[in-house]
């Protein structure tokens, strides 16, 4: 029922993503002339003419974090197989798929937190700017500080507003010339300042949920990330907070890399540029497992997909 | 476009009614009866023994308990003031001795160590008997390994080590409980911001445990101040002075208390009665300011 509805929704949003896309490319034109010449007459092109259905974009924007290969397994058990992926600098992503289609899985690979889950292990790369993520002499702690998370349940720290923010720049050893500034700036990123400005001080918990869950991105800007991931941020929160999100998303993506997992298609279609469509399917021995089956212009997801499995999905068949 | 209804037609007479009480089910009753019984019996013991030993103790409940020494030949004139200062000399040192220690175990468990290794689990089941063993066979240790071994003597420093030692199992049981209560979300949200693990369990993980771990120190050391069995063991006697350092030969309350209700004389009854209350209130004091302290962490958010 909801589908039928919803269809125009995806074509509208993916004007408004064209124009900003169109933005972007012309930013990431100026670095792009130096370092890949040949790809200037094609992106131009694209610009130009607006053609929103080709994938010509793809040669200007430079890739932030590419999968190859990339498996987890829990224990013995695979639980999501062979992903490649590529995700473009100042680009929106969007995961979307099934439950335990392993997006969320993936995502975490990223800022490498599965190490935080004993039993999980990577094979294949996850390679941030060309560096294996996965390297034997790379810093954890580096890669969680330019690769940021925000978590599906806001989680402010049990502090006051401004001490969340300050905590990134402090954990990491940052000398600032002024700590309110960087918290003043912070927080005017995520579109919060004007709400929180006189109340500083208070604790962070006192915030509504989806003031809660910008100050979780504020918190995330403070340390200068370059890639925010987001695991699902707005599926705690109501439809007039995380459309207040999915603007921030936006508006954020001129400056960093998104990449998001998200349960609501209509909400993949709205903010994002790209999409990458995932699906669980159980092998020759009965072992269900996560798979990539497709990653395309949002655009194209939604009225066009390549996969006979996306088109399903998408129009409500399974999931 | 409005869509008219037709008015609702009044309700159809029932044969019997629906919603009828038939009262409190006597199987409810009788559970909350169990309950409030089970709570009066703790209570009630409790006021009983606190009333009488008011009582018993009252006409020597004076300053005299303080300001003067214990003495085995004059009651009138005998008072506790060795006993509280060794008390309290005690409890300080064993308190410096099992909360860092038992604090830090406790992180040790439950942040740092793979609770799937062998030797973790080992040290996890072996804190758990430690908890149920007897003071007296942690009395039997400090002897023969404190005060003799390590030849530190019936002093204030074998009877705190001692006395850690039994209360530490304590100290980590509470510390893990309390933090492991600290959402996992709390340390997700900080080690993505690029926290060490360390910072993440020092300005997050700790700070949000503080209360739990409040009330786990005010238990073991309660526990800690009414032991007599150990101190007795390590050979902790009578003695008439206050401690002046580590090394310093003691007494305490509890070994006061016993060891005056085993004289004879009915005037060393109402003394034991009236260290116990000395005893009760240092105990009570104690355990507010832990109190106060878990309260004042609390109310910050």
């Amino acid at each position: 029922m909801s589908i039928p509805n919803d269809t125009p929704s995806p074509s509208a949003a993916s004007s408004v993503s064209t124009s900003g896309t169109r933005i972007r490319v012309n930013e990431s034109l100026a670095g792009a002339m130096t370092e890949s010449t040949p790809d200037l007459p094609v992106s131009v092109a694209a610009v130009t003419s607006g053609a929103t259905d080709s994938d010509d974009n793809n040669g200007v924007h430079e890739s932030v974090i590419t999968t190859r290969d990339l498996s987890v397994f829990y224990g013995s058990y695979q639980a999501v197989r062979n992903v490649d992926m590529d995700f473009g600098k100042n680009r929106i992503t969007a995961m979307i798929g099934p439950s335990g289609c392993g997006k969320s899985t993936v995502l975490r690979c990223f800022n490498r937190m599965n190490d935080l889950i004993a039993s999980a292990r990577v094979e294949g790369t996850v390679m941030y700017h060309g560096q294996d993520v996965y390297a034997d002499d790379v810093d954890t702690i580096e890669v969680r500080r330019r690769v940021g998370m925000v978590f599906q349940k806001p989680n402010p720290f049990p502090k006051s507003i401004y001490d969340n923010i300050a905590y990134g720049p402090r954990v990491n050893g940052w000398k600032v010339n002024s700590m309110d500034d960087v918290v003043e700036e912070a927080l005017t990123r995520a579109a919060l300042w004007d709400e929180v400005k006189d109340k500083l001080k208070e604790s962070a918990l006192a915030l509504s949920g989806g003031q809660q869950q910008r100050l979780c991105i504020a918190r995330c800007i403070a340390v200068q990330p370059d890639v925010i991931l987001m695991d699902e941020p707005c599926a705690s929160l109501d439809p007039i907070a995380t459309s207040k999100i999915e603007d921030l998303m936006r508006e954020l993506a001129s400056d960093y890399t998104i990449i998001i997992v998200t349960h609501n298609m209509q909400q993949a279609a709205r903010v994002s540029d790209r999409t990458a469509f995932f699906t669980a399917e159980i092998d020759d021995e009965g072992v269900r497992h996560g798979r990539l089956v497709e990653m395309d212009k949002t655009n194209k997801i939604f009225t066009n997909p390549s996969d006979p499995r996306t088109e399903g999905y998408i129009s409500g068949r399974f999931g | 476009m409005t869509i008219t209804e037709p008015p609702l037609s009044p309700p159809a007479p029932l044969d019997r009614p629906l919603l009828k009480a038939t009262g409190e089910p006597l199987r409810e009753r009788a559970f909350k009866w169990l309950l409030w019984f089970c709570m009066a019996v703790g209570l009630v013991t409790l006021v009983v023994l606190l009333t009488y030993v008011f009582i018993k103790g009252w006409s020597r409940l004076d300053f005299r308990l303080v300001t003067n020494m214990p003495s085995s030949v004059l009651p009138e004139t005998a008072g506790a003031q060795s006993a509280i200062t060794g008390t309290l000399w005690l409890m300080t040192f064993t308190a410096l001795w099992s909360l860092p220690t038992g604090i830090l175990a406790a992180i040790y468990l439950e942040e740092y160590g793979d609770a799937d290794r062998w030797y973790n689990r080992a040290i996890e089941i072996n804190i758990l008997n430690l908890a149920a063993v007897p003071s007296i066979v942690f009395g039997i240790l400090g002897l023969a390994f404190i005060s003799r071994g390590l030849g530190f003597g019936p002093t204030i420093l074998t009877g705190s080590i001692t006395l850690a030692l039994l209360v530490l199992p304590v100290v980590v049981i509470a510390s893990r409980e309390a933090i492991r209560a600290v959402p996992q979300s709390i340390r997700a949200g900080s080690l993505a911001l690029g926290a060490t693990q360390w910072q993440t369990v020092y300005r997050q993980v700790l700070p949000a445990a503080i209360p739990g771990i409040a009330t786990g120190a005010i238990l073991a050391l309660s526990r800690a101040i009414g032991e007599a069995a150990p101190l007795l063991m390590l050979g902790v006697s009578f003695v008439q002075f206050n401690p002046d350092g580590l090394m310093s030969n003691f007494t305490a309350l509890p070994v006061q208390i016993y060891s005056w209700t085993t004289e004879a004389r009915p005037e060393y009854g109402t003394l034991a009665a009236a260290a116990s209350v000395v005893l009760l209130i240092l105990l009570l004091s104690m355990n507010s300011v832990a109190i106060y302290i878990r309260n004042k962490t609390q109310k910050r958010w």
